[in-house]
């Protein structure tokens, strides 16, 4: 379990979990990025929309 | 182990998760690559990455490493093609006129003064578009002199791709429009996209629900994803009043995740039995 740096929510990193991988606050809605810490993984703010970013 | 497939992204999210697990059930070896960390000797003969799901959210990133790993012999789905011609609508548009598949009439204008005066000689509303662009943004609805040229000004201290003044019809239609995705030549699953709102694009709040695909549809799709030479596209529809239905966009890296959600196919097994046979 992390906390939200926005809101100060729990946030459950999924077993299965990616480095890279988004990770919502289910409290907030802040977006966050797994990134590999010393113990599993930190989060990280998420650049949730780049100026080229699309499908 | 070589990998059998390796998904190229640059954010994971459920899209490039469901196709990891996918590809676990169906033991299909997959390599995860974060193209953030990609470095290319152009010069070298490359790692062996099997065929590369190209699936970068950032435009430039998936355009260029699409390039740099094709050129280097590298299977990419979709190819660079695909990426230039897919992500750009106005060569999306070109293609498809040059095929004969029903796409909303446009206008490309390449100053403000030229915007403006096509848009006067034309008549409103129109909807100005970035010729490269996703997710909406950017898109407005021009439905007199005074918005066109606020808008227009606005863009004309951006980026030189904003200074293309893409200018659509507005499309009469219901309150939805159609995506569907392509995998090969076939359409595996396709949703209407519901809103109240005039743009209906998901990661604006629209909602999903199945959509029968028609014959008609997947002749028209199979075209469209023909003509930006694709592989695997999401290709988005609407049922205009006055043409029935016309294709306003084909995607490169299409999303699928509420497509699978409402239409319970399983589109990333689907993705990866594809890349498998194509390389072969």
């Amino acid at each position: 379990m992390s906390k939200c740096e926005e809101c100060d929510a729990d946030i459950s990193i999924p077993r299965d979990a990616l480095e890279g991988e988004i990770v919502t606050c289910l409290e907030c809605g802040a977006s966050f990025e797994l990134a590999k810490g010393s113990d599993g993984f930190d989060l990280k703010p998420a650049q949730t929309v780049g100026e080229d970013w699309g499908q | 182990m070589n990998p059998d497939v390796t998904i190229l992204y640059d954010s994971i999210r459920w899209e490039e998760k469901a196709l990891l697990e996918a590809g676990k059930k169906k033991n299909i070896n997959i390599q995860m690559v974060d193209c953030k960390k990609l470095a290319l000797d152009l010069e070298k003969k490359p790692e062996d990455y099997g065929v590369v799901i190209q699936r970068c959210v950032s435009y430039y990133r998936n355009l260029h490493s699409t390039a740099a790993l094709e050129g280097l012999g590298v299977k990419v789905i979709n190819c660079l093609n695909t990426g230039v011609f897919a992500g750009n609508k106005l060569f999306t548009h070109m293609l498809l006129k040059k095929i004969g598949v029903p796409t909303p009439d446009a206008t490309v204008a390449f100053s403000k003064d030229a915007a403006i005066e096509a848009l006067e000689t034309q008549g409103y509303p129109k909807v100005i578009k970035p010729t490269v662009g996703s997710w909406g943004r950017l898109i407005s609805k021009l439905n007199d002199k005074d918005s066109a040229e606020g808008i227009i000004e606005s863009r004309e201290t951006m980026y030189p791709i904003y200074q293309v003044h893409y200018l659509e019809e507005f499309v009469k239609r219901p309150p939805r429009d159609i995506r569907a995705i392509m995998v090969g030549e076939k359409i595996v699953a396709a949703i209407y996209r519901n809103s109240e709102h005039w743009k209906t694009n998901m990661a604006l709040g629209g909602t999903a629900e199945p959509c029968k695909v028609t014959q008609e549809m997947e002749e028209m799709c199979i075209k469209a994803k023909n003509a930006v030479q694709g592989d695997i596209v999401g290709v988005d529809l609407m049922e205009s009043e006055e043409k029935g239905l016309v294709i306003h966009e084909v995607n490169n890296t299409t999303e699928y995740k509420n497509t699978v959600r409402v239409c319970e196919v399983d589109i990333p097994a689907l993705m990866l039995d594809y890349a498998l046979k194509v390389e072969k």
